[in-house]
C-alpha cells in the first residue's frame, strides 16, 4: 500500500497517454494485424498504475526470493542473524534499564512502546523499500537503463531489486517488543487509543518509506550520497526509540516540523501513554499521522519524478 | 616488495579520497548519530553518574570516538569484504592468487591506506563538531593523543583481520552474507558501539571485554580517556596485538586452504 | 497506402552539459556543452537490418537510448513504430527488444527458464504465444539442455544466446543489438549471426546492430550507417563504405630470411617489416589472390595471412586523421 501510492505518481502520466486512444491513429495497425501480432491490440492495460506497480514488485521480489533460496543454508543463517542483530539492538535498552529505573522520566514499558512502534514501522519500510538506497550503484554502472527498457514502473522495479527476505527479522523483532510493551503497560485503554496503534504503525511505515524514496531520488543527481538517507532512516529510528524528553528541544522541533519523523511514533505514542506532546505541539497532532504520511508520499512522488526526468535528460 | 605494498596503500588512500560526496555524506551521518547517542548517554548518566567508571564527559567523548572510528576500525564492515567476496564468488580471485604479491598483504595495504584516509576525512570533523556541541574529555597532552593513535592503528589492524577472515568464508559458503551478518553483529554490539562494554553487567561484560571486537573501540577509547597507566597501557596494546596475530594467522590458514581448493578445482 | 518508415529520425539532437573541475579553484566548476548526437536524420523501413557503427564515444549508445525512450532528445523529431519513445516509454517497451553484449539481463543464480518466466509475466505475453516463441528460440538457438542450468554456469556464448532469446519472447518488432558477438568464439559468433539472419528474413523483425566486428556487418547487414562526433557520416551499402574510406587490407608475409622491403609488387604498398616478416597494404575492394601469387613468384614465402580492416580503421581513414594515425590503426 505504502509503495503503491508513490509508484502511482510514476506511471500515472504514461497511463493517461495509454488511454487517450492513440492506438486508433497508429499507422502500423494494419500491418500488425497482418503479421499476427494481434495480442498487442489488447495491450490497453486493464490494470491501474497502482496494481501495475504492485504486480511488478511481486514479480521481481519473487525472483530475488528464489535466487536467495538457491543458497538455503546461507539464507537460514542470515535470517537468524538479522533477527539477532536487531535483538541485540534492543538488548542495549535492556542493559540501560538494568542500570537505571527510568530514562528522561519514562519507565521501561513506555520506552518499549516507543521502540516497538518505531521499530515495526521502520522494519516494514526497510523490508519493502530498503533496497532503494543501493540504487546509486545501478545509476553509476548503467544497469538502471535495463529497468527503463521494460514495460513496468521503474520505482517498483528498483524497490524490489535485491529484495531480501532476511530483513523480515527486523519486523519480527519490532513486533515482539511492541507486544511485550502492550503486556507490561498500565494504560487506561479507550477505543480511540486501540484504533490509534495500527494506524500509527501504518502511517509510520509510509513516512519512513517516503523518506527512503526521497533519498533514492537524490541518487539520480549524486550517486554517492546514499548515506545521508541513513541518518534519517536508521538515525531517525534510533532517535524515536528514546523519549523526546531527553533530547534538546530544537532537535525535537526539527523532527516535528522539518523532517516529520515525530509523527511516526512519538506523538501518537505519547497520547496513548497519556503524556503531553513535546515542544509546544498541540495535542491533536497525535491524530494527524495519516495526513502527514500522505503529504510525505506526495513530496516523495514528486521528487522521484523529478529524479527520473533529470536522469532521462542527462543520462548520468 | 615493501615498495609495492606502500604503493598499494597510497592507492587505497587516493582511491577513497576521490569520493568527496560519499565522505561528506558519511560525516553528516556520523554527526547525526553522534547527537542522538549523546543525548541518550546524557539521560543515562544523569540517572547514574559514574556509570561504568565513566564521568558524563568521558561518556560523551566515548560517543564521538565511536563515530569517528566506525569506518577506521571497521565496526560496521571493513569496507573491502564485499568486493573481495564478489571476486571470490565470480572466480576472479584466481587471478589474484597467481599474482606474485601475497593476497592478504595486498588487501591489508589497501586497507591501511583507506583507514588513514577515513581517519582524516571522516574522523576529524565529527570529533570536532562533537567537541564544540558538548564538553567532553580530551587527552592530557600530545602523549595521550599519540598513545590513542597507536591503539587506533592496532584496532584498525584487528578490524581488517576479522573482515578478511569473514571474506575467506566465501570460498566455502558461496553466498557469504550469513557470515557477514554474524560479523556485523559482533562489530556492532561487542565493540561497544551501542553501549560501552564496561556498562555491560557481570559475566556478559567480562566475556565481551575479552573478545577481539573490544580492540576496535573499547580499548582505543580507554587509552584516549587515560584509563591505562604505566604497564597497563602495554597490556592493552598486547591484548590488541595478540588478537591481531591470532586473526591474521587464521586468515592466512584459510587463505592457504582456499588456494589449494582453487588450484585443485582449476579456478 | 503510403509506407511510413518504421524508425524515423529528423535532426535528432542530444546535448549534455558536463561540469568540469576548472583551474579557477577547488569548488568552481566550469560548464561545458557536449553534443553527443548532433543533428542525425535517417529512416529505417520495417524488416531492414542495419549496422550502426562508429568509434567509441561517437554517439551510438546515446542514439540507442533515445530510440528506446530512456533519454529525452534535446531537439529534433523521433518516431519508432509511430510512437514518440520519450513520451511513451513503457508502451514502446512492449514492441522493442534490446540485447547488450556486455550486460546480461538474465538472473545469475536461477535456471535460465526462470528468467523467461519473468519475461512472460512482465511483458504479459499470452501463454500460447509465449510457448510458441520459446520453443522456436530453444530450437534455433539450441537452448534445450540449458533451460534448467543456473545462468552463472553458462559459458559466454550460451549466455548470449540466452539473452537474445529473452529479448524476443514478446515478439518485438525491432531488435536493438549492442555488440552481440563481443567475446564469443568463432562457432558461437556464427550461430548468433545465423539466428539473426533467420529472424530477419522469416519473421521480418527489424534489426539495428552496433558492433566493432566488421564481419558482423558484412554477413548480416545490407546497409550500414557510420556515426562520428554525433553526426551521420555515411549511410549506404557496406561496399560503398570501403570505396569511400579507401580502406586497405593488410597482407602479412613471412619470408625465409630478412629481405629488403617488397616494393615491386603492383597494387600493393609496403607498410613495415620486422625481421623476415613484412606487411603490405592493398585496397579492400580488390582480391588478395593475384597479389599473393605475385609475391610468391618473386620471393621465398613461408607463410602469409590477410587482415581485414576494422571499423575504427575504416572510419579513421574516412574522416581526417593523419597518415601516421591511419597506419597505427591498421596495425
Amino acid at each position: 500500500m505504502a509503495e503503491a501510492t508513490r509508484v502511482g505518481a510514476d506511471s500515472a502520466a504514461v497511463h493517461e497517454v495509454d488511454s487517450a486512444g492513440i492506438q486508433e491513429m497508429d499507422p502500423d495497425a494494419i500491418h500488425e494485424m497482418d503479421s499476427g501480432a494481434i495480442h498487442r491490440k489488447n495491450e490497453r492495460r486493464p490494470y491501474g498504475p497502482l496494481a501495475d506497480s504492485w504486480r511488478t514488485y511481486r514479480l521481481v521480489a519473487g525472483m530475488w526470493i528464489r535466487s536467495t533460496m538457491t543458497y538455503r543454508a546461507s539464507f537460514a543463517l542470515t535470517l537468524v542473524t538479522s533477527f539477532c542483530v536487531t535483538f541485540f539492538d534492543f538488548v542495549v535498552i535492556l542493559l540501560m534499564f538494568g542500570q537505571v529505573k527510568g530514562l528522561g522520566g519514562f519507565g521501561f514499558a513506555e520506552v518499549a512502546l516507543l521502540y516497538g512502534t518505531a521499530g515495526t514501522s521502520f522494519g516494514i519500510a526497510d523490508l519493502t523499500m530498503g533496497s532503494l538506497q543501493r540504487m546509486g550503484k545501478r545509476v553509476r554502472d548503467g544497469s538502471l537503463d535495463t529497468f527503463l527498457m521494460r514495460p513496468a514502473p521503474l520505482l517498483a522495479q528498483v524497490a524490489a531489486d535485491k529484495f531480501a527476505l532476511r530483513r523480515f527479522g527486523r519486523v519480527a523483532q519490532g513486533l515482539l517488543v511492541l507486544v511485550w510493551a502492550l503486556l507490561l503497560l498500565d494504560v487506561e485503554w479507550t477505543p480511540l487509543k486501540v484504533l490509534l496503534l495500527p494506524v500509527t504503525v501504518a502511517s509510520g511505515t509510509v513516512i519512513f518509506a517516503s523518506v527512503m524514496v526521497l533519498g533514492a531520488s537524490t541518487l539520480f543527481w549524486m550517486q554517492d550520497a546514499a548515506e545521508v538517507t541513513n541518518s534519517f532512516t536508521y538515525g531517525g529510528n534510533t532517535l524515536l526509540q528514546y523519549p523526546p524528553t531527553i533530547f534538546a528541544q530544537e532537535l525535537v522541533r526539527g523532527v516535528v516540523y522539518v523532517v516529520p519523523l515525530a509523527f511516526v511514533s512519538w506523538l501518537p505514542a505519547l497520547y496513548v501513554l497519556g503524556r503531553p506532546a513535546p515542544a509546544g505541539v498541540p495535542e491533536w497532532a497525535a491524530f494527524v499521522s495519516p495526513l502527514v504520511a500522505a503529504v510525505c508520499c506526495g513530496v516523495a512522488g514528486l521528487a522521484w519524478r523529478a529524479g527520473i526526468r533529470s536522469y532521462r535528460s542527462t543520462g548520468s | 616488495m615493501l615498495r609495492l605494498y606502500a604503493t598499494v596503500a597510497a592507492g587505497g588512500f587516493r582511491r577513497h579520497a576521490t569520493y568527496r560526496v560519499a565522505t561528506a555524506a558519511g560525516v553528516f551521518t556520523n554527526t547525526v548519530f553522534g547527537f542522538v547517542l549523546s543525548y541518550t548517554y546524557i539521560a543515562l548518566w544523569d540517572e547514574r553518574p559514574q556509570l561504568g567508571g565513566y564521568s558524563i564527559d568521558d561518556a560523551l567523548a566515548y560517543v564521538w570516538i565511536g563515530q569517528a572510528l566506525i569506518t577506521v576500525c571497521g565496526m560496521m564492515g571493513g569496507g573491502f569484504e564485499d568486493e573481495l567476496i564478489e571476486r571470490i564468488r565470480t572466480g576472479d580471485i584466481a587471478v589474484d592468487l597467481y599474482r606474485p604479491a601475497d593476497l592478504q598483504a595486498w588487501w591489508f595495504s589497501a586497507h591501511a591506506g583507506r583507514s588513514a584516509y577515513q581517519l582524516l576525512g571522516r574522523g576529524v570533523v565529527p570529533m570536532a563538531v562533537g567537541a564544540l556541541a558538548f564538553h567532553f574529555t580530551l587527552p592530557s597532552g600530545p602523549g595521550g593523543w599519540i598513545a590513542f593513535l597507536v591503539a587506533v592503528a592496532l584496532g584498525s589492524t584487528v578490524g581488517f583481520a576479522i573482515w578478511y577472515l569473514v571474506a575467506m568464508s566465501a570460498f566455502w559458503l558461496l553466498d557469504g552474507q550469513g557470515v557477514v551478518q554474524v560479523a556485523w553483529l559482533g562489530g556492532l554490539f561487542f565493540s561497544g558501539m551501542l553501549l560501552p562494554l564496561n556498562v555491560f553487567p557481570g559475566a556478559l561484560g567480562e566475556v565481551a571485554r575479552m573478545l577481539p571486537w573490544a580492540s576496535l573501540l573499547q580499548v582505543p577509547a580507554d587509552v584516549y580517556l587515560g584509563k591505562y597507566v604505566g604497564w597497563e597501557l602495554a597490556g592493552a596494546y598486547a591484548f590488541q596485538g595478540c588478537w591481531a596475530l591470532v586473526l591474521f594467522g587464521a586468515g592466512r590458514a584459510a587463505q592457504a586452504a582456499a588456494t589449494r581448493k582453487v588450484v585443485v578445482q582449476g579456478g | 497506402m503510403r509506407a511510413v518508415p518504421f524508425i524515423e529520425l529528423e535532426s535528432l539532437e542530444k546535448v549534455f552539459t558536463v561540469r568540469v573541475r576548472g583551474n579557477a579553484g577547488l569548488f568552481r566548476r566550469e560548464k561545458r556543452e557536449v553534443r553527443a548526437v548532433d543533428g542525425i536524420s535517417f529512416a529505417v523501413e520495417r524488416g531492414e537490418m542495419v549496422g550502426y557503427i562508429g568509434p567509441n564515444g561517437a554517439g551510438k549508445s546515446t542514439t540507442i537510448k533515445m530510440l528506446t525512450g530512456i533519454l529525452t532528445p534535446s531537439g529534433g523529431r523521433l518516431r519508432v513504430a509511430g510512437i514518440d519513445p520519450a513520451r511513451e516509454r513503457t508502451r514502446l517497451a512492449q514492441r522493442i527488444g534490446v540485447v547488450f553484449g556486455q550486460r546480461t539481463t538474465l538472473w545469475w543464480d536461477l535456471p535460465l527458464k526462470d528468467s523467461y518466466r519473468l519475461m512472460h509475466r512482465m511483458y504479459r505475453i499470452p501463454d500460447a504465444r509465449f510457448r510458441e516463441n520459446l520453443d522456436r528460440c530453444v530450437e534455433l538457438l539450441e537452448l534445450g539442455e540449458l533451460l534448467d542450468v543456473p545462468v552463472r554456469q553458462l559459458s559466454l556464448g550460451q549466455r548470449m544466446r540466452g539473452d537474445i532469446a529473452a529479448a524476443l519472447l514478446h515478439d518485438p518488432e525491432v531488435l536493438y543489438l549492442d555488440e552481440p558477438t563481443i567475446g564469443l568464439d568463432v562457432v558461437s559468433k556464427a550461430r548468433v549471426r545465423e539466428f539473426l539472419r533467420d529472424l530477419n528474413t522469416s519473421r521480418g523483425t527489424t534489426v539495428l546492430l552496433t558492433t566493432h566486428d566488421l564481419t558482423d556487418i558484412e554477413q548480416l547487414c545490407s546497409r550500414v550507417m557510420v556515426i562520428d562526433h554525433g553526426r551521420l557520416m555515411y549511410d549506404g551499402e557496406l561496399s560503398g563504405l570501403h570505396a569511400v574510406g579507401e580502406s586497405e587490407r593488410l597482407l602479412m608475409v613471412d619470408l625465409e630470411r630478412e629481405l629488403p622491403p617488397i616494393t615491386d609488387v603492383p597494387g600493393s604498398r609496403f607498410v613495415r617489416s620486422e625481421g623476415p616478416r613484412q606487411w603490405l597494404a592493398f585496397p579492400a575492394t580488390t582480391s588478395a589472390a593475384p597479389l599473393v601469387a605475385a609475391v610468391a613468384a618473386k620471393y621465398p614465402l613461408l607463410d602469409l595471412s590477410v587482415r581485414e580492416p576494422d571499423i575504427e580503421a575504416v572510419i579513421a581513414k574516412m574522416y581526417g586523421g593523419t597518415r601516421e594515425e591511419r597506419r597505427e590503426s591498421l596495425r
